[in-house]
């Protein structure tokens, strides 16, 4: 540590990638995540490490399959309408039970959208995606250093759980440069041996990679292996952050981008007099319904803020439930609220 | 007493690196003669410690049971960049990506070829028998004009639906690829032909030469509504006329 640099989100999120010991990165190039792309083909190669330029996102993601089923940790990263291809993979990734960290710098959609920021992926990221019953890990940085860190747990934690994990990043954090202490690159010797790799049957029977049996009470049965180690996850995974919730009568539920700015409006609702608090969900899946659902009962209202039109909204909605008020506001196609924005939204349940 | 049974030396067996899993495939489906094709050679090279079996989607869906070797089973039509994500994490392994024609030729077009463009350092076999065996008989990109299939009732119509697609002379185009061939299995010669091919695919891959590419005519009486020796009859007289055999590139 105390290696701190100016960086831009994108190339902090694919140093800690290489830092975590990421050893091979497959990609396609795609505004507003191409510093990341560009970031792993300049220093991947420098340390004998793989750096491929995929011809497609589909490739890229069968790539990461192939490279994960050997056991090395690997990544891919895109963007919103890069994201969606990459779901054909992400479902084969969750469905053998493959470790693999997937970054979607978000941008304004549906379709081709536009390059700004947006939070319009969440559905997409948290409520699988790809097709079959699978989750996977979903974490939420709110800064460039964060984006950092969470990088780094992503490789651990999709080890631990044999997943793949998402960073649902977005345009803004991307982009934006930060003073960051780079993490200490892990030493991937003494990183836990994989015994399920398919890495030669040598001296063992053969390890199959897999999502397939044609025998539905199988398949049932690897479905609940699935759903056993999602329920797993859900007890010992979930992270939030709550800033000034004690006194608070109004909290403002936001992740990422959105939680950071909700930050600047505590302070001005604050200086008015508003007692304001903010409920920060870090991981996105598994979602903090729990933590939200104690909050709620000592405030009036919980007001969602989004650059969507209301995605995490519904889990918001599904932890409040009738305990508090749940009104929603949000900005779409990449356009980011303003403090001020917030600030007058919140003034509408002061009382 | 002695008998002649003590005098007996075992000559031919199945290859150590198959497994006695029964097959999937269907009475006189020439992937069987293929699967014992790549055992053998696995067995020759001593390689079996070391290979990684790419199982497409399709009717080699189950390769993973056939090899005593490591499997992936994969994405339809990701097959190529698949091993090409496994041999980049370990290029010690050999990889052997066995994919169909709707899988090599159709939805992973774009993966074949760029595999191939790339020099992956990998052995790809590609199985054109013209048809989608395992959904039911549909038309393949490498149907033949006027075939009948079930999405082609009427005998393929190149106006409508365009013509077999020759997907190794397009690989053969590529300035990477080491070695790219096609091979049948409807005679004795034939089947020594391909197994030479496919010997010469996987040394390619030991000794780090590239990419290689054995496409192999086979047959399917069941889509085509052919007895067996018909069907192999039916390679030799008419689909090697639109798919010649022989290699296209040795750069080996």
């Amino acid at each position: 540590m105390g290696e701190k640099v100016l960086m831009r989100g994108n190339e902090v999120i694919a140093e800690a990638a290489i830092r975590a010991g990421c050893q091979c990165y497959f990609a396609y190039p795609i505004t507003p995540q191409a510093e990341l792309l560009e970031h792993m083909a300049e220093n991947m190669p420098r340390l004998g490490r793989t750096f491929v330029q995929a011809e497609s996102e589909l490739a890229a993601i069968s790539m990461v399959y192939g490279a994960a089923s050997v056991g090395v940790r690997t990544m891919t990263s895109s963007s919103s309408p890069g994201i969606s291809l990459k779901q054909e993979g992400i479902s084969y990734l969750a469905g053998s039970s493959l470790p693999a960290v997937i970054v979607n710098v978000v941008r304004g959609g549906p379709g081709l959208g536009d390059i700004a920021p947006s939070q319009c992926d969440y559905f997409q990221a948290t409520k699988g995606g790809g097709h079959g019953d699978y989750h996977m890990i979903v974490l939420g940085p709110s800064t460039v250093p964060e984006a950092g860190t969470l990088t780094m747990l992503a490789f651990d934690l999709a080890d631990k759980y044999r997943t793949p994990v998402m960073i649902l990043a977005d345009g803004m954090l991307g982009q934006m440069m930060e003073p960051v202490d780079l993490p200490d690159p892990v030493d991937i010797t003494t990183l836990p041996k994989k015994e399920w790799a398919t890495t030669g049957a040598k001296g063992r029977d053969p390890n199959i990679i897999l999502s397939f049996d044609l025998d539905p009470e199988v398949l049932k049965q690897m479905n609940l292996e699935l759903q056993r180690r999602y329920r797993k996850i859900e007890r010992d995974e979930v992270r939030y952050e709550e800033a000034q919730t004690e006194d608070a009568q109004i909290v403002i539920a936001a992740y990422g981008t959105t939680a950071r700015i909700a930050k600047t409006v505590l302070r001005m609702a604050r200086d008015e007099g508003i007692k304001l608090g903010l409920f920060r969900p870090i991981t996105l899946w598994p979602f903090p319904y729990e933590a939200l659902k104690k909050l709620s009962q000592r405030v009036q209202t919980v007001l969602t803020v989004e650059m969507s039109a209301g995605q995490m909204w519904e889990d918001v909605r599904l932890a409040v439930a009738e305990r508090a008020d749940t009104p929603f506001y949000g900005e779409m196609g990449g356009v980011v609220p303003t403090p001020r924005g917030i600030l007058n939204e919140v003034k509408k349940y002061a009382h | 007493m002695p008998t002649d049974l003590d005098n007996m030396v075992k000559v031919f067996s199945r290859p150590k690196s198959l497994t006695d899993v029964r097959s999937t495939y269907c009475p006189g489906c020439q992937h069987g003669i293929l699967t014992r094709i790549i055992g053998q050679t696995i067995d020759e090279l001593e390689i079996a410690e070391r290979t990684v079996i790419i199982a497409p989607v399709g009717c080699s869906v189950f390769a993973y049971l056939w090899y005593r070797c490591d499997a992936v089973q994969v994405a339809h039509g990701r097959a190529s960049a698949v091993a090409t994500g496994i041999k980049r994490a370990d290029p010690k392994l050999i990889v052997l990506s066995y994919q169909g024609d709707g899988d090599f030729a159709s939805i992973g077009t774009a993966e074949s070829i760029h595999a191939a463009n790339r020099g992956e350092n990998i052995t790809v076999i590609f199985v054109n028998n013209q048809v989608y065996g395992m959904t039911g008989g549909e038309m393949a990109p490498t149907s033949l004009v006027g075939q009948k299939t079930t999405t082609t009732p009427g005998g393929r119509d190149a106006a409508l639906f365009g013509y077999p697609i020759r997907f190794s002379e397009m690989i053969a185009q590529l300035d990477a690829p080491v070695y790219v061939t096609r091979q049948a299995l409807y005679d004795t010669k034939r089947i020594i032909d391909t197994t030479k091919a496919i010997k010469k695919a996987f040394t390619n891959q030991v000794e780090g030469k590239g990419y290689s590419l054995v496409e192999v005519l086979s047959t399917c009486p069941t889509n085509w509504h052919m007895k067996p020796v018909e069907a192999s009859k039916h390679i030799a007289d008419v689909v090697t006329k639109v798919y010649p055999l022989g290699d296209l590139v040795d750069r080996g």
